[in-house]
């Protein structure tokens, strides 16, 4: 089940730039959130502070609350938040010396758990969610590197839904991926939302629109609008939201 | 006109090169090919399982110098392979721009760059005079002084390769740090690791100045580690400047078979343990 999440008054900094001025946000569990706005507006380092990796940068300061589940999130240890706060990356990164198996069973395992049923119960459920599972299940010992562009990132979205969190955040996860993989990850995610709370950044407004159950919208580090996709794309309140959708600027 | 001036050219720039080549090439070839020659005569089982015999005696060999040698340098890997490697991982994952790391850093160059005979002598000062005698313990140690440094650069590097995001997808996760780096940066890495270690094993079994000071020579067996212990390149030495032509003989085949041994290392380290992707 998704955990919703607020965000209250969030900044953040990278040395001395501040990135984010003040963000405040309701995200809805079960729902696609889709964030969206030009290249430097704060939308990766906003989801980078809600599972804390923001902070193991140097140099790097937040300020804020982010509650989740009705407990803030910088009262907890981060390596544990994390758990319960999983995270796609931009580029997929398979970690290069385990095999399928291993990368996606590397959170559970490495967090402890030894018995081996269990664990391959864990990595067929996680494929299969992953829309993986049929691609793989006959060379599981196989490298994780062996695997096309798009099936690595499956993969790594496999693992990051092994360790069972409550929300996805996912950063650009289409991003370096052709657009018949793109179409696989997009599927994807309208069928995770059942069970997960998904935070989704995207540069490709058309992603956006067809995937997000609500969109926001990002520019210099504040958060202009947010509210379901379909008013943001056809009937904005702001200007500044109208021109970039209208592909003015950015 | 220009045309065949700038084709002039071109050829004899590449005859510069060619020549330049050659010339680099004939030393390296002419020391490996006057080894082999000289060494391949003079090297028979004998030569592998006997101590070195009085002069004027047949059969002598250098059984206990190539034993002497395995012993310092496995002394010398025991120590010099953990702490290169763990403060490899400390420089680089937990503290890589601190005063304290550039320091470490510094200093691991220097030590790179010094000449060996002055870790022999320093170690002699500190180990050999206080423990009153030669040993291949102070053998061992002083070829690990010179190991440590070769080892935490090549860890350093080899740790560098292994992408950030790696580490991150780690951590997003929900494994500690230190899990992370055990478990899915060093296996990452362990290649150029492995092949780092092994690049340095070599360069240090073909050491004799440190050696001379610590470990010192024997021509018998030695029965603990704490006495004199031969090893080949120091043998080698007194062998070679010895006025004997047997001794001579044996000193060419001793440096065959130390040439054999760090070629077989490079070799192995080279292609065996050769990273295909990081």
């Amino acid at each position: 089940m998704g955990q919703t999440l607020s965000v209250r008054q969030l900044e953040a900094w990278y040395g001395s730039n501040k990135t984010l001025k003040g963000i405040n946000m309701e995200v809805a569990s079960n729902h696609v959130t889709a964030i969206i706005g030009p290249s430097g507006c704060g939308k990766s380092t906003f989801v980078r502070c809600i599972n804390r990796m923001h902070e193991t940068m140097p140099g790097t300061k937040v300020k804020g609350e982010i509650v989740l589940d009705g407990e803030s999130i910088y009262d907890q240890d981060p390596v544990a938040l994390r758990k319960m706060v999983g995270m796609v990356f931009q580029k997929p990164n398979p970690f290069p010396s385990m095999s399928i198996y291993e990368n996606v069973v590397a959170g559970v395992r490495l967090n402890g758990m030894r018995n081996k049923q269990n664990l391959q119960g864990i990595a067929e459920k996680s494929l299969r969610m992953a829309a993986l599972w049929d691609e793989v299940k006959d060379r599981l010992n196989y490298s994780g590197m062996s695997l096309s562009g798009g099936q690595q990132q499956r993969l790594c979205i496999a693992r990051a839904l092994a360790v069972e969190p409550s929300v996805l955040l996912m950063d650009e996860p289409a991003s370096a991926l052709d657009p018949i993989a793109t179409t696989h990850i997009e599927e994807l995610v309208r069928q995770l939302k059942e069970d997960y709370t998904i935070l989704i950044v995207t540069h490709n407004m058309q992603q956006a629109a067809r995937i997000a159950d609500s969109t926001a919208f990002f520019l210099n580090g504040e958060l202009v609008e947010h509210g379901a996709t379909s008013e943001i794309f056809t009937n904005p309140n702001d200007k500044r939201t109208e021109d970039y959708i209208t592909g003015r600027f950015g | 006109m220009n045309d065949y001036f700038r084709k002039y050219k071109n050829l004899m720039m590449l005859t510069v090169f060619i020549g330049a080549t050659i010339i680099a090439l004939i030393p390296l070839f002419g020391v490996l090919g006057y080894v082999v020659k000289n060494g391949l005569s003079a090297l028979n089982l004998q030569f592998f399982v006997n101590l070195p015999k009085a002069m004027g005696l047949p059969g002598g060999g250098m059984a206990n110098a190539i034993a002497g040698t395995l012993i310092m340098v496995l002394i010398a890997s025991a120590l010099g392979i953990p702490i290169g490697i763990l403060a490899a991982i400390y420089l680089t994952e937990y503290d890589r721009h601190s005063w304290l790391s550039t320091a470490v850093r510094f200093a691991t160059d220097v030590l790179t760059g010094i000449p060996s005979i002055i870790v022999g002598i320093v170690i002699y000062t500190a180990v050999v005079l206080r423990m009153g005698n030669f040993s291949a313990l102070a053998g061992g140690l002083s070829l690990a002084v010179i190991m440590i440094p070769l080892i935490i650069r090549s860890t350093e590097e080899m740790l560098k390769l292994v992408s950030h995001s790696i580490r991150e997808a780690g951590f997003a996760l929900g494994i500690s740090k230190a899990k992370t780096i055990l478990k899915i940066v060093l296996p990452t890495a362990a290649k150029g690791i492995i092949t780092g270690a092994m690049l340095a094993v070599a360069r240090v079994a073909g050491e004799t100045a440190p050696l001379l000071f610590t470990a010192l020579g024997n021509q018998y067996w030695s029965r603990s580690l704490n006495e004199p212990t031969a090893s080949l390149p120091v043998q080698i030495f007194q062998y070679a400047t010895s006025p004997y032509k047997e001794w001579h003989q044996l000193a060419w085949a001793g440096s065959l078979v130390l040439i054999l041994m760090v070629i077989t290392l490079n070799l192995v380290a080279r292609y065996a343990f050769r990273s295909r992707s990081i």
